[in-house]
């Protein structure tokens, strides 16, 4: 029986995965004993903090998903030059590493940024500071704002033509338009957005350990990081971490219940234009919303660009600690990337195969595990591995196999969700045509899946390599001067205001990461087949 | 891109391991840096060890045993500097850290100096950094600071990762007492950001983002010698300053115990010493001569500080407060 032994891989993987993560919520427990969250509650501090991390977090959505709405709006019927590829840039500010994003950000609005050196010409001074609650908000819309708008231009291009037409002939305006036709199809997608993107903000932990920090703008998140390694508290560390799981799984599961996910395809934009009762003021409206995100989005992105080519490039790029940095990068990214993608690989076959047989709630359970991911964030997960190997060994010598084991992890639940449909109807359409002809294993996957799905399989791959190439969650705590990741040297580099040398470091990492992505993005689609 | 890879190469033949004996030393980044004493000390260290004196250097004096007590006893640490007379009893709770066999009897601090598992290397008195030319009214007292004025601003030090940041916390204790949680929310009005470190807060004052620093009274030094400048001065406050000793140790589980013992025996030599003026800029532990320049800067008319047992019995309680006041 072939089929049975597909499923034997993926159920070792998933074993695993459920052993790896258990281990670490376990290491969490031992070190809080009697997990008592009102303890939590009761610290003015770590009530403030949960409350903040609520705060910002349902602020950043407000306004993330509030600005996105109009300006999906304006996307959706507007055709101008270069809104495919703005389109394209709205993709990438997902998996932007996010300090990159930050720095770009710092360098518009910063204190010796764009727009205070244009103040400083008719000797004014930035009214405001990045640092803090605004800066927060702000990079939160600035990472969220796109993928927000994209996700709801969908919806939209979902309307049938059929009723922009009506619409158009009935005359109605544009108000009532989008109180009849648009507003509803927005609605039916809004949970799901402004749930994702809840999340995101809520356990978003670069960008509080940039731009926030001290105790005014702390997450649940930074307080981890701050118990272990600013006040050696392993105990509240522990603590904080299972109240963020705690926190974290019950919006996933309000989320899930309120909401219904929509795939998110990449044909956005190429949807075709509809008729409509145009008119000056809609013109207006829709340039000012159009142009609001462009302002938004491109000069962080142009900056970090010119900002990288300063003078301290040669002696950033001819620093060992940089040539270090970036080989660690590699390193993490490319095993991360391989591991997520093998590991979704063998369960994503164990899950088809039980499909094909019609349990599917057993392949959905499955399923599940792979994103588990989602629930506990990465840092979490680190810091109980981080508490469980101290006892063990010198957990700054594995650093780097945690890390890369905690990557692939958060990589995973991507993978699943671009692999998960193409697999399925590959074996759907082959599976009895290769068992007829004796077509196994590796041969199996050569000749049938890598030539079928080939560019689902290099997406998920150049997605969880981009992922890992910028994440800093997991490198956080097991970060040393031994090992050094790009994002964490730049992170350090921010840290001691050595703005110059960081505009390098952001640059590679912006090349490395979006040149990469757009790079494999770009060559899969030109050899389609299917 | 075809230098890259004679680079890459060139970054893993610099990153080989130095097979000679090598002494580890988990310092701050100040100390460790190019402008710092670091080079020179090691300089001066290796010439007589036929060793290799390697500087981790990290983001404070907290860090260090932040740091120490992360890794425990799979500590890569042979020796740590860095460490300050506030942090002595925590640091020796952590079980983590050997006596030394320096004799100490050359050192003139005030009360002499008979800690047996530290050994100070300099001193120095902590103080508001402010420029004559632009701060031309600087407060004569913490409490004028605190409470009136409100047209300075400052930055100041985390003292979760900072020894000076530590040190402005008991200092305000010292000052305000129970009264603290009242005194850190005027504070924080007026505080432009708090940095992890020394030298981030410095080069932030340094390029004009506030009208004071915390910092030393002896940092301007700095300015005087290496610089030429007169135009930077170390506020005196009426209350008194508070007191730091930097201090070193070595750490029990180290390899290299014998290198360790010479280095700490190194820090209270005449060499080590007379580089602590105009390296570190602070004051030596040991008679040797001050610089030029240092008879130019102001001495505290009051100092003092709290007993390391002192801040170790409270020092997570007025973190907490600290931490507390400035959330609303």
């Amino acid at each position: 029986m072939p089929a049975k032994s597909y499923t034997l891989p993926g159920l070792i993987i998933a074993g695993f995965i459920c052993l790896f993560v258990a281990a670490s919520v376990s290491a969490l427990l031992f070190y809080s004993p009697g997990f008592n969250p009102a303890l939590l509650w009761q610290d003015a501090y770590y009530r403030h903090v949960t409350k903040f991390s609520f705060y910002q977090a349902f602020l950043s959505t407000i306004l993330s998903v509030g600005l996105a709405i109009p300006v999906a709006h304006a996307f959706s019927r507007r055709h101008f030059f270069g809104k495919s590829f703005l389109l394209k840039l709205f993709a990438t500010t997902l998996v932007l590493p996010v300090l990159v994003g930050v720095f770009g950000l710092l360098s518009v609005y910063g204190n010796s940024g764009l727009i205070a050196q244009l103040l400083a010409m008719i000797d004014q001074k930035l009214p405001f500071s990045i640092y803090g609650l605004n800066g927060i908000l702000l990079a939160h819309v600035f990472f969220n704002l796109p993928f927000a708008a994209r996700l709801l231009l969908q919806s939209l291009h979902s309307i049938p033509s059929e009723h922009h037409q009506l619409s158009s002939h009935l005359g109605i305006s544009h108000w009532n338009k989008f109180k009849l036709i648009e507003w509803p199809c927005l609605r039916q997608q809004l949970p799901h957005v402004c749930g994702l993107v809840f999340m995101l903000c809520f356990t978003s932990f670069a960008t509080v350990m940039a731009l926030g920090g001290g105790p005014k703008a702390t997450t649940i998140e930074l307080a981890i990081y701050q118990a272990i390694k600013f006040d050696f508290d392993l105990q509240a560390g522990a603590l904080l971490a299972l109240w963020q799981i705690l926190l974290c799984g019950s919006l996933a599961i309000g989320i899930q219940r309120f909401s219904r996910p929509v795939p998110l395809s990449n044909t956005a934009g190429k949807q075709s234009l509809y008729l409509f009762n145009d008119n000056r003021a809609a013109k207006i409206w829709d340039s000012l919303w159009i142009s609001l995100v462009l302002f938004l989005v491109i000069p962080p992105l142009l900056m970090i660009v010119i900002n990288g080519l300063n003078a301290k490039f040669m002696s950033v790029i001819s620093s060992p600690s940089f040539w270090d940095a970036l080989q660690n990068s590699f390193l993490v990214a490319i095993f991360a990337a391989f591991i997520a993608l093998f590991a979704g690989f063998f369960m994503l076959l164990t899950s088809r195969s039980w499909r094909l047989v019609g349990i599917d709630f057993k392949a959905d359970q499955l399923e599940l595990i792979a994103t588990i991911i989602l629930v506990t964030p990465g840092l979490v997960i680190s810091t109980g591995l981080f508490l469980l190997l101290r006892n063990i060994t010198d957990v700054f010598t594995f650093a780097i196999v945690i890390v890369i084991a905690v990557n692939a992890l958060m990589a995973l639940p991507y993978v699943i969700k671009t692999l998960a449909q193409p697999m399925l109807q590959v074996a759907q359409q082959y599976d009895r045509l290769c068992e007829s002809l004796g077509v196994f294993g590796f041969s199996r996957f050569y000749l049938i899946e890598w030539r079928a799905i080939k560019r689902p399989i290099i997406h998920a791959f150049s997605i969880s390599f981009v992922l890992s190439m910028g994440d800093l969650s997991a490198i956080a705590l097991f970060g040393s001067q031994d090992l050094r990741t790009l994002p964490l040297y730049l992170l350090q580099l921010l840290g001691s205001y050595q703005m110059e040398s960081a505009a390098v470091v952001s640059l590679f990492l912006f090349i490395l990461s979006i040149g990469i992505f757009s790079v494999v993005e770009q060559i899969s689609s030109q050899n389609k087949t299917y | 891109m075809k230098k890259i890879i004679p680079l890459m190469a060139l970054s893993v033949i610099i990153s080989m391991p130095v097979l000679a004996d090598k002494l580890v030393v988990y310092t701050y980044d100040s100390f460790a840096s190019d402008w710092g004493p670091g080079p020179k000390v090691k300089q001066a260290f290796e010439k007589n060890c036929a060793c290799s004196l390697e500087f981790v250097a990290l983001d404070d004096g907290v860090s260090i045993l932040n740091r120490l007590r992360l890794e425990g006893e799979n500590t890569k640490a042979d020796v740590l500097l860095g460490l300050d007379n506030n942090l002595m009893t925590e640091a020796q709770k952590t079980g983590l850290l050997a006596k030394h066999k320096v004799d100490t009897s050359k050192v003139i601090l005030a009360d002499g100096w008979s800690n047996k598992t530290f050994v100070p290397f300099d001193y120095g008195y902590f103080s508001f950094v402010y420029n004559k030319e632009t701060l031309l009214n600087p407060p004569k007292s913490l409490k004028e600071l605190v409470e009136q004025r409100q047209d300075i601003n400052v930055i100041y030090q985390d003292p979760r990762t900072s020894t000076p940041g530590l040190g402005l916390m008991l200092w305000m204790k010292w000052v305000y007492g129970d009264q603290a949680d009242d005194a850190w929310k005027k504070l924080a009005q007026k505080t432009v950001t708090v940095t992890k470190g020394w030298s981030e807060a410095y080069s932030m004052f340094l390029k004009g983002e506030a009208d004071m620093v915390l910092s030393y009274s002896t940092s301007p030094a700095y300015h005087i010698i290496a610089e030429g400048k007169n135009m930077y001065a170390a506020a005196n406050f009426s209350e008194g300053n508070y007191t730091q000793v930097e201090v070193a140790a070595k750490v029990k589980s180290s390899k290299n115990e014998k290198l360790a013992d010479e280095f700490l025996a190194f820090i209270v030599s005449d060499e080590f010493q007379s580089l602590m003026p105009t390296g570190n800029w602070m004051y030596p532990v040991t008679d040797v001569a001050l610089p030029e320049g240092f008879e130019k800067l102001t001495i505290p008319s009051k100092s003092f500080s709290f007993t390391a047992e002192q801040v170790d019995n409270n020092r997570k309680t007025w973190i907490r407060e600290w931490q507390s006041s400035l959330i609303y």
